[in-house]
């Protein structure tokens, strides 16, 4: 099945986003791992921020074979991504999509998809329509 | 000039190893500053960023001993792409990646070495963020300072003071600029009136650079190449 990383500034937003997509598929979704916040020395909690080398072992943690998606929040988690791409193993890398759709509503859309069996391509491309989806939903 | 200046002609571990020392120094006397640039621009964390990537890379430097010079430059890229947090932990620790891929294999650096070092690294820059000079980044700061190393030919010396000083007036030159990368761009013409906080870090990492390579102990007769 392909895996899923998510990749945020905040952890608690990381794992909100993720119970909210496991609704939809409850225990028979793919793997999703979370690479969000940032070790903050000298403080308990993540601080706010990306880390690509904790991205690319979460890429690694959640392919099986067939492929990752990963969606992202903003601004330094697509460079710290694209980061991350060049420390896997070219095959991992090859098998893995960076998807430009807005986390929560992309999420949902790639966790479904995901579980229905689809390779990364269609699984990003089903995140991004999930942004459509919504459009119409707002606007009709 | 170059007779009057007794400068390192090189850099191995050790005069990488004080450039980064410096560069810890001047990130934590200047982080206030750059939280406060990026406190009008962006998300406020450019000084508290840079500082975790700078403890963290002191930390390195106190715990290990380094083969040579790529063997650090990689350890400091990996580094600061885990502890900065912000754009500026991609960007600054893809420029020390580069940096020691192109470093492989040369101990020290000479100076034209060194010059492919830093335009391998300030390349990897451009290519992770997808972005070029006059769009109020880094990038403003660096390439002048490329430029200037480049132009001011075979004295390390002069080559890394010119840097510093093109850096530093790169960095003046973001104030009037309109932001297209970044948090910044979401204001857009709101951007401008501002110093870039990454063209702000880079021109002090520039400073670190002259000061650490081109230690005057004799003043140059005309008082000019001086960075501080």
């Amino acid at each position: 099945m392909t895996g899923i990383v998510v990749v945020s500034h905040s952890r608690p937003l990381a794992e909100a986003s993720v119970a909210m997509a496991r609704q939809m598929v409850r225990d028979s979704g793919p793997r999703i791992e979370i690479a969000a916040g940032i070790q903050d020395p000298g403080s308990e909690e993540p601080g706010l921020g990306t880390d690509a080398a904790a991205i690319s072992a979460a890429i690694e943690a959640a392919d099986d074979g067939q492929g990752v998606v990963v969606l992202m929040d903003l601004g330094s988690a697509i460079l710290s991504a694209r980061t991350a791409l060049e420390f896997l193993d070219p095959d991992i890398a090859g098998r893995t999509r960076l998807s430009w759709a807005p986390l929560v509503e992309g999420l949902l859309g790639a966790v479904v998809t995901a579980a229905s069996g689809s390779d990364p391509t269609e699984v990003a491309a089903q995140a991004e329509v999930a942004a459509e989806a919504k459009r119409r939903q707002v606007e009709d | 000039m170059s007779e009057t200046t007794r400068a390192q002609e090189g850099m191995g571990v050790a005069e990488l190893t004080a450039w980064l020392r410096r560069c810890t120094e001047l990130i934590d006397e200047h982080a206030g500053e750059l939280t406060e640039l990026d406190a009008a621009i962006g998300d406020a964390d450019h000084g508290a960023n840079m500082k975790r990537g700078f403890d963290a890379v002191a930390g390195v430097l106190d715990d290990g001993t380094f083969e040579d010079v790529a063997a650090l430059a990689k350890k400091i890229g990996m580094t600061l792409v885990s502890s900065v947090g912000g754009a500026s932990g991609p960007l600054y620790g893809t420029f020390f990646l580069r940096f020691a891929s192109s470093a492989q294999g040369s101990d020290p650096l000479d100076v034209h070495s060194l010059l492919s070092a830093l335009q391998a690294g300030v390349h990897g820059i451009e290519e992770r963020g997808k972005a070029a000079i006059g769009q109020k980044t880094m990038l403003d700061a660096w390439v002048p300072a490329l430029d200037a190393f480049q132009r001011a030919g075979t004295s390390l010396a002069t080559a890394v003071r010119e840097g510093a000083r093109a850096a530093t007036e790169g960095r003046e030159a973001t104030g009037p600029m309109e932001a297209t990368k970044g948090r910044a761009s979401y204001l857009g013409e709101r951007s401008t009136g501002h110093i870039d906080p990454g063209a702000a870090s880079t021109a002090l990492l520039w400073q670190a650079l002259a000061e650490t390579l081109a230690r005057t102990d004799a003043v140059t007769p005309d008082g000019e190449g001086t960075t501080s």
